[in-house]
């Protein structure tokens, strides 16, 4: 069978996102085992200078207007309804980011084809195409089978190499255009994160507390620890939703990607939303009271054990080290 | 405004997980039930627009375990009414559960009205097939959202601000009636007391609606369930807690750290 890969361009600010990489990667290595094209789906506001960068899609197929800046799911959703159909599309592939979120239940549910979310694997066994879902927060994986091969995939940001999709070629463009409507979603603006506050992304030393904190009393055992350590707090989802900590020491899929040289986990289990934001620091070590959480299979040390006896006690080792 | 707030019961990820002697299934027989959390937030969300802009809320789950608790304890939140649509949630897939949804909220049973907010959580952790929400919206024709994390009526709209990464939030203007997907509220979903839903036990009632599945085969077929080959696994420092504070400050003198 070859039928043809469509891939969502995602972009931000006028840069491509690595993911978009990741989708042609993988699109490519299907197309390789069963044929077709690889067309990359570019639409938005002055972006059509992005193209020349979309070289390992076979073309690119651009809208580019001025009132699709962040355009809604109900502009996206026709267009890539009627690129499916001109080009006999059978898979589609979408980021599994919060920018293209909710896009492949919708284009599914009107296509009538399947949609996967979280896929974290693709490979063709049999003549059949075989995905694999993360689920559960990272705890179970599913492999599943799209029988005649049509799909909407979401594919999960990290899971496939960005190298695979880079390409020095130039793509040929074709100008598509996008369905006329009157949207009831709306674009507006931006909103920046908060930059009063200290930047996460800039620290060598980061002290971190989920959910194992339990209160936001414990909070203030973790700030005295950062402060001996010349470093400062930062938390998972759940403790900024508690408002224990302001959004701004967010790390994971909505907050901060944080590269220190220590990243030190207190009470976190390492949900995959959480391990996108912190996976490439340079030592992790982590506290939990569950020895099977899913932070010590990617951490270098591990400790299991309450966080709030931890903390106090190497905030007083490290002190005394310190003199 | 009308807010109706659709919740879920999902297994509790903090207790071990295990796949059934099928292959193709988690094994319910140790399976904890938690309300999905971001569907908590979704609840926090209607209460808290009802109190700045009047309104009612009403819930409606689908049967699971515990599900009942989750009811009781948002009309103990203040929700206004509390509907339980008699269907086993785990026998039906994402897209199946939204169509009873979407006929429950076009029949009497729910009545979209110009002022209508559908909010569900923005996604739960088993969503293979995809958001409720995003099937909803389509199944109802109605605008969609998600990864809300900020609600805000404004002369017969709502303004909403949607997360990106890296702390970058955008702002849409939404048309009612709309379905949002909420990611979390604006603030912390408040606490209520076990006494405060006790009372509301022996006082409120739980609605049903009686809806039929709709004929359906799950979209995806899975082939196989397992767990995760851990890629590496953590040096473990055992010992005391003394014993461990003092290894990690070796380790963090070692790496020039302190």
């Amino acid at each position: 069978m070859s039928a043809a890969i469509l891939v969502l361009v995602e972009h931000l600010k006028g840069t491509l996102a690595d993911i978009t990489f990741e989708m042609l990667g993988v699109g490519r290595q299907i197309a390789a085992a069963q044929g077709g094209q690889v067309h990359a789906v570019l639409l938005g506001k002055d972006v059509n200078a992005l193209a020349a960068r979309l070289g390992a899609a076979d073309s690119v197929l651009l809208a580019d207007e001025p009132n699709l800046e962040q355009p809604s799911a109900e502009v996206i959703v026709p267009l890539l309804q009627q690129l499916m159909a001109q080009k006999q599309a059978s898979l589609v592939l979408l980021g599994g980011t919060n920018a293209s979120f909710g896009l492949g239940g919708q284009l599914s549910a009107r296509m009538k084809v399947p949609f996967v979310n979280f896929c974290k694997g693709a490979r063709v066994e049999g003549g059949s195409l075989v995905l694999t879902s993360q689920l559960f927060g990272g705890k179970i994986l599913s492999d599943v089978k799209l029988a005649d091969g049509k799909g909407i995939v979401s594919v999960y940001p990290g899971a496939f190499p960005a190298e695979a999709g880079r390409s020095d070629k130039t793509p040929p463009v074709e100008k598509v255009a996008v369905p006329p409507g009157s949207p009831k979603v709306v674009f507006k603006r931006f909103v920046e994160p908060d930059t009063s506050d200290v930047d996460i992304t800039k620290q060598s030393v980061l002290v971190a507390v989920g959910r194992g904190i339990q209160s936001q009393d414990n909070v203030q055992l973790a700030e005295e620890l950062a402060q001996s350590l010349g470093g400062v707090v930062c938390a998972s989802r759940p403790v900024i939703d508690q408002g224990w900590l302001p959004l701004s020491r967010q790390v994971g899929k909505s907050g901060m990607t944080v590269k220190p040289r220590l990243y030190l986990a207190f009470g976190i289990s390492g949900a995959p939303e959480h391990w996108d934001g912190m996976q490439s620091s340079e030592c992790i070590i982590s506290v939990n009271t569950d020895p099977k959480a899913p932070i010590f299979d990617g951490s270098h040390y591990g400790v299991v054990g309450d966080a709030v006896e931890l903390i106090p006690l190497l905030t007083d080792r490290i002190k005394a080290k310190k003199g | 405004m009308n807010l109706i707030v659709l919740l879920k019961m999902v297994p509790d990820t903090v207790e071990e997980l295990n796949v059934a002697s099928d292959g193709k299934s988690l094994d319910s027989e140790y399976l904890r039930f938690k309300l999905n959390d971001p569907d908590e937030h979704a609840l926090e969300e209607a209460l808290l627009l009802k109190e700045r802009v009047g309104g009612k809320v009403t819930v409606v789950a689908l049967d699971a375990p515990e599900v009942d608790d989750v009811l009781f304890m948002a009309l103990a939140k203040g929700a206004d009414r509390a509907v339980k649509i008699p269907a086993d949630q785990a026998s039906l897939g994402t897209v199946a559960t939204a169509r009873m949804f979407a006929t429950f909220l076009a029949s009497g049973g729910g009545q979209i009205t110009p002022d209508t907010l559908v909010l569900p959580g923005s996604q739960a952790i088993d969503d293979l097939e995809g958001e409720v929400a995003a099937y909803l919206g389509e199944a109802l024709s109605l605008p969609y959202v998600g990864v809300v994390s900020s609600v805000s009526p404004v002369n017969g709209k709502v303004v909403v601000l949607k997360e990106f990464s890296g702390g970058m939030r955008g702002e849409y203007e939404v048309t009612l009636p709309a379905v949002l997907g909420i990611q979390s509220a604006e603030k912390p979903p408040r606490y209520v007391p076990v006494a405060k839903v006790r009372a509301v036990m022996k006082s409120a009632k739980i609605e049903t609606a009686d809806i039929a599945p709709p004929e359906l085969a799950k979209a995806l077929v899975v082939e196989r369930m397992y767990k995760p080959e851990a890629a590496g696994r953590a040096q473990m420092l055992e010992g005391t807690p003394e014993d461990i504070a003092a290894r990690i400050a070796g380790l963090l003198t070692e790496r020039g750290i302190i």
